[in-house]
């Protein structure tokens, strides 16, 4: 049976290989055997199996269509344990499946979109929630830190995001398993870190604090619509999230105020504007 | 004319947090925080920050569920006009104050250097006058797109009454461009916005469509393909209207959106459920703002845009003009169009399955993809949509087919939940 070691929980490329080349010679799903991590290095590790060279065997060569390999990425940075044996059944299902990808309400399918989404909604939050704070300047180049905490492995998928944006600062966003650093015109990947090798504060939170209270309406209060978008897992690491047991806990009052207030007259300068305009 | 010295002498003591409080306070009652569907573009090998990728980003939810995407601030709150609607409004006793172009830079770029925005949404009072009002708006703007290299998203409001030229920057720096209809009829406008006219907003919207349309034109022309002249407004125009204020009726409104967006080619109409603001106005009703109703119109909306409905079908599920506020508008379309009904989901079309109550666009779109494999069960749908039980009583699957429950006269009430509508007040 062979066991495939891949160097870590995400090396999408060494799964893909590893995958190809059993796909091709016909290796059902359920012979393989899927590991990761360190200490396992060597791609086939299993001493009674070894991949046959595919360049002199006559097999068909593994094809998918176009929309599996986003998928996949994608899938890879699942915490499903089962992921890359699935991956590879999927794999093994496409090549006499042709259309297998279109079809959703196949389990398999549904599965992989599962992950798919899970992970995909998981960047978008780390895109939407990752809060930089500044920790200086160097050579002219503002210099940022930022603590994260994913649900998935998605630190390499949803980094370059930031390097998009924020090619001309310097930056690291750190999380509990790993962390980004981006620097002049790299971008390296390194072990994980915690919250405190990250500042606790940032001066402009002070008017970004100011800005959340003023822009919610008391009047329309609805926390559901809130938490459905911002679940409470992420607001130890939001600085808003502070305010937001008061301004839930005012919000009537103020705008039973402003429903119960007399009328005012307008003031001398505001008749006088009145009268002008 | 507005005397610049005393609105110096009421600003001078303020911080840039005062002047925020005050200002996003004033700004909040435009609903509109999208930051999508612009050009893509980012800041690799530029000296400048920022990029949109397509798609939105929601930085933060406040408590009332909004999305907070945009710093969305008034450059001032001091007004001329006196809109009885609006917070604003010259004969409101609120505190008043504006930021200078230079401090509303600084706080974009702070703000978005940290993650918290993806851009700036920028309005204001009318001072001085509107073309005044539209250079500050434009500068600011101008400042952050050649001054900073800002690449990200900006949403400026054009005052309708300022010169066609000045509109005609702000699309050249601006994703979006908006201007706010707020009332559907002349009548209403007359009556709460005594210095707006019905025909300068519209001729405003002509002109950003207008403006929308050349530049495609001429980004297309072969003869300019050397040199692409500068997008304008790629992100569309976009206007609102409030609800509830005055007596319009959900016809009335639809009908002036349907109009809207056929003759401007509007990317979105907002709905803003009118909301009780600090020191209203005496002949504007003390109400809580009616969300329900806001809800009811968005999906309206969304059926008018995506489904193929028209605003006559669309009331026939409502009464006396207003949509039912108990169901969805299109269950309540379906519920008084039984005849349409079961649908079977292995044959319709896509316009037919668009009728089902319970089934969007995208779920259909993975349904019509699926079915080429197989003939469609239940449990099969229950992988392509998230609720199949509110399907049964309109469709026919493989191993189902609704017999009398379709036509049931129970059937309204049993779908309905009284309950839980009422909590959403």
């Amino acid at each position: 049976m062979p066991t495939i070691a891949l160097s870590s929980p995400t090396d999408w490329a060494g799964w893909r290989n590893a995958a190809r080349i059993l796909c091709a010679q016909n290796v059902p799903p359920e012979m393989v055997d899927w590991h990761c991590g360190a200490g396992q290095a060597g791609l086939f590790t299993d001493a009674q199996w070894s991949p046959p060279n595919t360049r002199e065997g006559s097999t068909d060569p593994v094809r998918v269509p176009r929309g599996f390999l986003g998928l996949s990425r994608l899938v890879i940075c699942h915490r499903d344990e089962q992921r890359f044996a699935r991956l590879y059944r999927l794999l093994v299902r496409l090549q006499r499946e042709r259309g297998l990808l279109g079809n959703a309400a196949d389990p398999d399918m549904d599965w992989a979109n599962k992950c798919a989404k899970s992970v995909g909604r998981d960047r978008h939050k780390m895109h939407a929630f990752v809060r930089f704070r500044k920790v200086g300047e160097r050579d002219g180049r503002e210099r940022f830190a930022a603590w994260f905490e994913p649900d998935h492995r998605i630190v390499e998928l949803a980094t370059p995001f930031f390097v998009r944006r924020f090619p001309n600062m310097d930056w690291a966003i750190l999380t509990p398993e790993r962390s980004a650093v981006w620097q002049g015109e790299t971008l390296r990947y390194g072990e994980g870190a915690s919250r405190s090798d990250v500042p606790d504060a940032d001066v402009v939170e002070a008017e970004w604090k100011a800005y959340f209270a003023a822009i919610f309406n008391p009047a329309r209060l609805k926390v559901t619509a809130m938490t459905a978008e911002m679940p409470r897992k992420y607001w130890r690491n939001l600085p808003e999230a502070d305010l937001i047991p008061s301004l839930i806990a005012e919000a009537d009052d103020r705008s039973t105020a402003m429903r119960t207030s007399s009328v005012t007259d307008p003031s001398a300068l505001s008749r006088r504007i009145l009268r002008q305009s | 004319m507005f005397h610049t010295v005393e609105y110096v002498q009421q600003m001078a003591v303020k911080t840039v947090i005062q002047k925020l409080q005050i200002l996003a306070d004033a700004a909040k009652y435009d609903a509109s925080c999208a930051s999508s569907g612009t050009s893509k573009r980012n800041a690799l090998g530029t000296k400048g920050i920022g990029s949109t990728e397509g798609m939105g980003i929601c930085h933060a939810y406040a408590p009332d569920g909004r999305c907070i995407s945009l710093l969305k601030v008034l450059l001032t709150n001091f007004c001329t006009f006196d809109c009885r609607y609006c917070v604003n409004r010259v004969s409101s006793n609120v505190e008043r104050a504006r930021f200078t172009p230079d401090e509303l830079v600084r706080l974009t770029l702070d703000f978005y250097k940290r993650n918290y925005i993806e851009g700036l949404f920028l309005s204001s009072g009318i001072i001085r006058s509107p073309d005044y009002t539209m250079e500050q708006i434009v500068e600011v703007a101008r400042s952050l797109r050649e001054d900073h290299g800002f690449l990200g998203y900006i949403h400026l409001k054009s005052i309708p009454e300022a010169s066609p030229e000045l509109i005609e920057m702000a699309g050249r720096y601006a994703d979006r461009l908006s201007i706010n209809v707020e009332l559907p009829g002349t009548e209403g406008l007359r009556q709460y916005a005594p210095d707006k006219s019905e025909a300068v907003i519209r001729g405003a919207m002509h002109n950003v469509w207008q403006g929308i349309e050349d530049n495609r034109d001429a980004r297309k022309s072969r003869l300019l393909r050397r040199a692409k002249p500068p997008r304008f407004a790629p992100g569309g125009q976009s206007t609102q209207m409030i609800v509830g204020a005055d007596a319009s009726d959900d016809q009335q409104i639809l009908t002036s959106s349907t109009g809207l967006y056929s003759r401007y080619k509007l990317r979105r109409v907002y709905y803003s459920a009118y909301s009780p603001i600090p020191d209203a106005s005496a002949d504007l009703p003390p109400i809580r703002p009616p969300l329900v109703r806001e809800h009811r119109l968005y999906q309206a909306d969304w059926m008018l845009r995506f489904y193929g409905f028209g605003v006559e079908e669309i009331m026939a599920g409502g009464s006396a003009g207003m949509l039912d506020l108990t169901i969805d508008p299109k269950l309540a379309w379906a519920l008084v169009h039984r005849e349409w009904f079961p649908v079977d989901i292995n044959r319709a079309s896509r316009e037919k399955l668009l009728r089902v109550p319970g089934l969007g666009p995208t779920a259909i779109g993975k349904l019509l993809s699926a079915r080429r494999h197989a003939r469609l069960r239940l449990n099969d749908l229950a992988r392509l949509t998230s609720s199949v039980k509110k399907l049964l009583p309109f469709i026919e699957a493989a191993d189902w087919s609704p017999g009398s429950l379709t036509d049931s006269p129970g059937l309204a009430a049993h779908i309905t939940s009284p309950a839980e509508q009422l909590s959403l007040f």
